[in-house]
């Protein structure tokens, strides 16, 4: 792969199948759904030309179940659907945690309950943090805002996986998969990183004792060790992987929190209230599992009356943004479901009503 | 004069513990699968896939790299080796809740694909590990604890004839169904396993092998009797024989 240093325009599916190819992604197993069909469209042109592995596959259980097989092996797999789709990978998800195999989901939503619609949405946020799958388990949850960012995160998704044996999600909305924008692409930067696949992968007992990657234990006290095991590894992953980004929050009164198109709307809004002279700013969640807790409470200063959380949904996010500013100054929430979008003027709206309130 | 009849094969666990219940038809299938990894060397090549059932402690007795897949998807787990290590030898060990009743699409869609694995189908027309539930399988008017007044075909519909249908699928090149139950039926068995075996080596594609097996304590039999059950009923409505073979095919044109 050759360094790019220009800037094409891309869509924002197809910017995340190329992210893929770059990425060194070996194997895609897929299952077509609007609004993210044009992920497997261009992969199986493209995997195909790069001699690795498309398959056009009769389900999401069949994707999400190849995706284990290959990640068993210590390959780099992908597969990619929307909201009922990856309701269908729920059960797969909690045993890739479970056996520890690395895969890279992407979920570009759409309008949900049920069928839904094929409109832009951000229902599947609770999908996506807290899974639909049995146990104790969580999976890292990666939410872009711009096309370019979709891209960085394609390739943070693999390198996170690898690096901590786990089922990985980039979680987009329909207007990201379908939105075009310029961007840099073709540099993936994790190139060089070892990940030690030796010590784990199956390859056949070679030389060496047999080993399994399952996820039915047993023997008693089994599974409670794994679970301390797999929890052991989620805090580090706390530790190490909460990826925010903050925009005049310093000496906000009002911090939106968002994430994803939303975050992006609101942006601009906030530009828009800045130059009427009202303090208001963003906190946007990257890594959406773990959330960004800390970060957001020590992102509260003395001047900050209250935290905005939006969303297109009925208040998913709400939850882990209360919990984060625990009681530190009061939190609205304001949002529409089922592909109903916000644009700016109402989130101007809403903040200079918040401004009000505050001064009256 | 000594004469050695039997050694056991060193891909099996030493001293591994037995799973299954006593008259259980699984070991008889165990045996041969490690007997036949042995025959081929291919102990150091293998990936086996589990799937769930009594069919799931693969790792308890082989000495040999295992995946467990969620209920009826181990096809979809062994693609995904298969197609990122084609080298391996990989094959899936199922029942006939997992492959033939929860995961009869992901069966069906492997064979049409053609994928270069094999599939060993164990048969006992029940759940097994559950406690002997009604499955795809079980017989018209077999009693089970979820047809305690026998399967009732009018309500509850008929059994799956697997090895018809998968014979069916273009993509298969090996379809059988073989039985264990006597010296003769568990020879007859191996040597169908030995030819799926041989065909994904030599890359000749999907082979899906159906073996009837006995369940003697949800069929509440003694083991004998199960191996009767076996030949004089089971095998009544599952005839047993080779379905497909691409190989025979293109000899005899």
């Amino acid at each position: 792969m050759n360094d790019i240093k220009e800037k094409i325009l891309l869509k924002g599916n197809v910017a995340i199948a190329k992210a893929a190819i770059e990425a060194g992604c070996e194997c895609y197993f897929g299952y077509p759904i609007t609004p993210q069909s044009e992920i497997g469209e261009y992969l199986s042109k493209a995997m195909i030309e790069e001699n690795r592995v498309f398959i056009p596959v009769e389900s999401e259980l069949a994707a999400i179940n190849m995706v284990i097989g290959a990640g068993s092996t210590g390959t780099k797999a992908m597969t990619s659907s929307s909201s009922c789709g990856i309701a269908l990978m729920q059960e797969a998800i909690s045993a890739m945690c479970c056996q520890q195999i690395p895969g890279v989901i992407v979920s570009v939503m759409r309008g949900g309950p049920g069928l839904g619609n094929i409109a832009p949405s951000q229902g599947d946020y609770n999908q996506a943090c807290y899974g639909g799958g049995n146990g104790d388990y969580k999976i890292i949850v990666l939410s872009p805002s711009t096309v370019q960012e979709s891209i960085d995160l394609t390739y943070l998704s693999f390198h996170l996986a690898f690096k901590y044996r786990c089922p990985v999600m980039l979680l987009a909305d329909g207007i990201l998969g379908q939105m075009m924008e310029p961007c840099e692409i073709g540099n993936y930067p994790y190139k060089n990183y070892n990940y030690d696949i030796e010590s784990w992968a199956l390859d056949g007992a070679k030389n060496r004792k047999a080993r399994n990657l399952i996820s039915l234990h047993m023997d008693l006290g089994e599974l409670e060790k794994l679970n301390y095991e797999l929890n052991k590894k989620n805090i580090e992953i706390e530790k190490n992987e909460i990826r925010y980004d903050k925009y005049l929050t310093d000496d906000a009164s009002i911090i939106i929190t968002a994430f994803g198109t939303v975050a992006r709307v609101a942006k601009a809004a906030i530009k828009q209230a800045r130059e009427m002279g009202i303090k208001a700013g963003l906190f946007r969640p990257i890594t959406l599992s773990p959330f960004p807790s800390n970060e957001l409470y020590n992102t509260i200063n003395e001047n900050t009356k209250v935290v905005l959380d939006i969303e297109m949904n009925l208040g998913q996010m709400l939850k882990d943004v209360r919990s984060s500013v625990f009681g530190k100054c009061d939190v609205k929430f304001t949002g529409k479901p089922g592909g109903g979008i916000i644009n700016s003027d109402e989130i101007l709206q809403k903040i200079i009503d918040l401004n009000n309130n505050i001064e009256s | 004069m000594e004469k050695l009849v039997y050694k056991e094969p060193k891909c099996l666990v030493e001293n591994f513990k037995y799973t299954f219940c006593p008259g259980c038809g699984h070991g008889y299938v165990l045996a041969i699968i490690a007997g036949l990894i042995d025959e081929f060397n291919l102990q150091g090549d293998t990936i086996a896939v589990s799937s769930v059932g009594c069919s799931i402690f693969l790792e308890k007795f082989f000495e040999l790299d295992v995946v467990g897949a969620s209920h009826g998807r181990s096809p979809c787990v062994a693609t995904g080796v298969k197609r990122s290590k084609p080298q391996k030898f990989v094959f899936t060990y199922q029942g006939d809740g997992d492959a033939l009743t929860i995961g009869f699409n992901e069966t069906c869609h492997t064979a049409l694909r053609g994928e270069n694995i094999t599939t060993i189908c164990i048969n006992n027309t029940n759940f097994g590990m559950t406690g002997g539930q009604a499955s795809a399988t079980s017989l018209p008017n077999q009693k089970t604890k979820t047809t305690p007044f026998g399967r009732d075909i009018k309500k509850y519909g008929y059994p799956i004839k697997a090895a018809e249908i998968i014979a069916k699928c273009e993509g298969a090149a090996f379809v059988a169904r073989c039985a264990v139950g006597s010296p003769k039926l568990y020879d007859e068995t191996k040597k169908i396993i030995r030819k799926a075996f041989y065909n994904q080596i030599n890359k000749i594609g999907y082979s899906f092998i159906e073996v009837l097996c006995s369940c003697p304590t949800n069929w509440q039999m003694t083991p004998v009797e199960a191996n009767n059950h076996i030949i004089n009923d089971v095998a009544k409505y599952y005839k047993l024989g080779i379905f497909k073979d691409v190989l025979e095919e293109n000899k005899s044109i």
